[in-house]
């Protein structure tokens, strides 16, 4: 527990080595709400099975590892209609917004791109009070 | 090869999700818990990923063309707009509520159990539906 911090930075820099291997060597910007929402919605074109192998990537190597060792508890609520407002919220938020954490938060802040630095702010602060009202109101 | 260079960055993208703690909604919903039992992992797992991804821009300054050929990304876009905001906001929200943003809602897949599922489901029909959301609300999109 007192580690968390360390396997953050870890896993924070195979994030970071992942995302500067994929724009270096592909050309891309490596934002998850980006890559999963252009294959829903069909405006991938060209780069469909590039995305489609990159999201195989991301549940794959964990559904594996899975098979092996014991994953980490994942503490999802089971309050499903939450589950439900929150990932539409999550959807229609990073698109509407053109990123989340790994696209703004991650590749266009390391850019020192202002926008993506406003839009990071902006989430953060949501989710804060969000937080906030939740617990006033006994939902979380 | 460009597929396969996909699937091994998607591959180590996961994988450092689950290390560093973010596919524990409880950790996440901890870190933007700023007046309560505030959990600062988040911080560092951005911090450690903004490092490499700072001097791949600056390699990439340098560069004509990706590694495998093909344009490197456009200058970001500076457009500061009411869509970035009400968007920033809507996934703000969604994402304190349950802890899950779009990246670690995909590792947590295979092992998140059926609510991870059920949160899947509703943020990519809700990424279906919103382009012609966006069409009626933002004309210029």
């Amino acid at each position: 527990m007192e580690l968390s911090w360390m396997y953050g930075l870890i896993g924070g820099l195979m994030i970071g080595a992942a995302a500067a291997i994929y724009l270096l060597v592909n050309g891309r910007i490596m934002g998850a709400s980006g890559i999963a929402g252009s294959l829903v919605d069909g405006t991938a074109g060209s780069a469909f099975w590039e995305r489609a192998a990159f999201i195989a990537g991301v549940i794959g190597v964990p559904a594996v590892a899975s098979l092996f060792v014991d994953m980490p508890a994942t503490n999802v609520t089971s309050n499903i209609p939450l589950l439900i407002v929150a990932g539409v919220l999550v959807g229609l938020g990073t698109r509407l917004g053109s990123g989340c954490t790994s696209g703004h938060g991650v590749c266009g802040m390391s850019r020192l791109s202002v926008r993506s630095i406003i839009a990071t702010c902006i989430y953060i602060g949501a989710g804060v009070l969000v937080i906030i009202a939740a617990r006033g109101m006994g939902v979380l | 090869m460009r597929i396969l260079v996909s699937l091994l960055c998607g591959g180590v993208f996961g994988a450092g999700l689950v290390v560093s703690g973010m596919t524990d909604t409880a950790r996440v919903q901890g870190f933007l818990d700023l007046f309560g039992a505030w959990d600062p992992t988040l911080m560092f797992v951005m911090g450690g990923a903004i490092v490499p991804m700072f001097f791949a821009w600056r390699i990439a300054a340098k560069r004509e063309a990706a590694v495998l050929g093909g344009p490197l990304p456009a200058p970001p876009s500076t457009t500061i707009d009411t869509r970035l905001a009400v968007g920033g906001i809507l996934f703000g929200m969604g994402w304190g509520l349950s802890g899950f943003c779009p990246g670690p809602a995909f590792a947590s897949l295979s092992f998140g159990g059926t609510g991870g599922l059920i949160f899947m489901a509703a943020m990519l029909l809700s990424m279906f539906a919103a382009r012609p959301i966006i069409g009626v609300l933002f004309r210029n999109a």
